[in-house]
């Protein structure tokens, strides 16, 4: 396997995290799942910083975003498979 | 080498502690003691002075934590002996009472009536005994679970959840079942992995008091004082670049610095030294790295590990601070403050098991003496919590 450009905690997971610099729109990335240590492909829609979210599947307005299995905030735009996911289209559901 | 083991050099202490550095330190009492203390560390040689902002006017539970913190930094083990100056007499012989219980040396001076310049001339000939009786200390084999590690994370992104946190979990695994003392904190940035927290308490005794805490903290805190969802805070602006989003987000990587197996055995206030035994414990802190770390030190944690995503430069005047990140950014444009480099986790070169062997071995270095990134920079970072206003 090569160096991976999205890693994912867990399999119930709808989203990962780029953990390459400077990852343009179009790329071909190779994704890892951490738990099991599977991988698949897919395209990144937009360039995204290293550390920040791409969506693996696309998501509506007021759907959960899962991360390490576990809910981490609620969809507030539309986002689409392969899009970043990061303050404009996810928010907290706490405080 | 089998971990149980494995031995590092430290200083035997009057009390039995373990403590891997051996300051003198010179505390004020309170923030207008600071001039004197300064004066003293910067005459006589292999002292250290700890100013800080507080200690007038406070009363209640906010005066009993001031106590504490104050107590317990004396006490802490890296602090072969101890000057306490402070305003008034009363106060500083409580803390000199309080720190002289470990055995260790330990005097104190009051500024009124004498003036600075007396005091500092008072202190500085004591000073300078106990510089010359802690510099005759020698190192001595001692197991590596003697060194009571405490965690906290900071300026976290999500690298920090995928390698960072998950290394020192790895370490606490390991270590913590063959007699470690551990400490985590953070209480506010637990929100979102607060039922994964509960759920690692030894029993539903101390899983009770860890929620109760959690709880007083969002009412009493968060609920008390908020003017918007806290999306400038929590996560930072600094988190927020990283790629964290959300404080669930941050709470589920953080939680990942307690490991995968133990459980926590007790719940602290702020700067209370365990009395559980050996073990994992919870302590209700802020989640602001300074003010964290010296309640951890406080509580007599001697060796701190500082997983950061975007690159917190933290320290601790006398707990060594060893940081580490898994963000491959971070390590090519801050790599002076960096001690172990784990961003070949993302890049499935090395796994969280390896990890964490490296940070143990960084353990031990540190414990013998290694300075850290944090302590050759100079970051002396003292910073008391303060509950409520004064009196």
């Amino acid at each position: 396997m090569g160096v991976p450009h999205l890693l994912i905690h867990h399999r119930q997971d709808n989203v990962g995290v780029v953990v390459v610099e400077d990852l343009t729109a179009g790329t071909d990335m190779l994704a890892v799942i951490t738990e099991d240590n599977s991988d698949f492909r897919m395209q990144a829609k937009q360039a995204t910083p290293i550390g920040h979210k791409i969506a693996l599947k696309d998501l509506a307005i007021g759907d959960t975003v899962i991360k390490y299995g576990e809910d981490i905030g609620k969809v507030v735009a539309p986002i689409v498979k392969g899009e970043h996911v990061h303050i404009h289209n996810l928010k907290t559901k706490r405080w | 080498m089998n971990l149980a083991d494995r031995k590092i050099w430290g200083y035997r202490r009057e009390n039995g502690r373990v403590g891997v550095r051996n300051y003198v330190a010179i505390l004020p009492l309170d923030d207008i003691s600071n001039a004197a203390c300064e004066a003293v560390a910067a005459h006589i040689q292999g002292t250290i002075a700890l100013p800080h902002a507080y200690g007038r006017l406070q009363f209640g539970e906010d005066l009993d934590l001031h106590f504490r913190t104050m107590i317990g930094t004396g006490a802490n083990p890296n602090v072969a002996a101890c000057i306490v100056i402070g305003i008034e007499g009363g106060w500083t012989e409580k803390v000199v009472a309080g720190i002289a219980k470990t055995g260790k040396p330990v005097a104190g001076f009051s500024i009124e009536g004498n003036g600075d310049i007396a005091t500092v001339a008072a202190a500085s000939r004591k000073a300078k005994e106990f510089v010359h009786w802690a510099s005759e200390k020698v190192r001595e084999q001692c197991p590596i679970t003697d060194v009571w590690v405490a965690a906290k994370c900071g300026e976290s992104d999500t690298t920090t959840g995928l390698a960072s946190c998950p290394t020192v979990g790895n370490m606490y695994d390991k270590l913590v079942p063959l007699g470690l003392y551990g400490c985590f904190g953070e209480t506010s940035e637990l929100t979102g992995a607060e039922h994964l927290a509960a759920a690692r308490a030894v029993s539903p005794e101390i899983k009770d008091k860890f929620l109760k805490t959690w709880q007083a903290y969002q009412d009493d805190v968060i609920e008390a004082h908020k003017t918007s969802d806290l999306s400038d805070s929590q996560p930072t602006k600094g988190n927020i670049a990283g790629g964290l989003t959300t404080i669930e987000e941050k709470a589920l990587g953080n939680l990942e610095k307690i490991g995968k197996k133990i459980k926590f055995i007790d719940v602290l206030e702020p700067a209370l030294a365990p009395a559980r035994g050996n073990g994992l414990y919870f302590m209700d802190t802020s989640s602001a790295a300074a003010e964290c770390c010296t309640l951890q030190a406080a509580a007599g944690y001697v060796v701190h590990i500082f997983p950061t995503g975007q690159g917190n430069v933290i320290g601790n005047p006398i707990m060594p601070v060893i940081k580490l990140t898994g963000n491959p950014r971070t390590v090519r444009l801050m790599s002076e403050h960096v001690d172990v480099d784990v961003s070949g986790i993302v890049r499935r070169e090395m796994t969280i098991d390896q990890a964490g062997d490296v940070l143990i071995e960084m353990i031990e270095k540190t414990a013998n003496g290694r300075l850290t990134a944090a302590e050759a920079l100079g970051h002396r970072e003292f910073v008391m919590t303060k509950l409520y206003r004064s009196a």
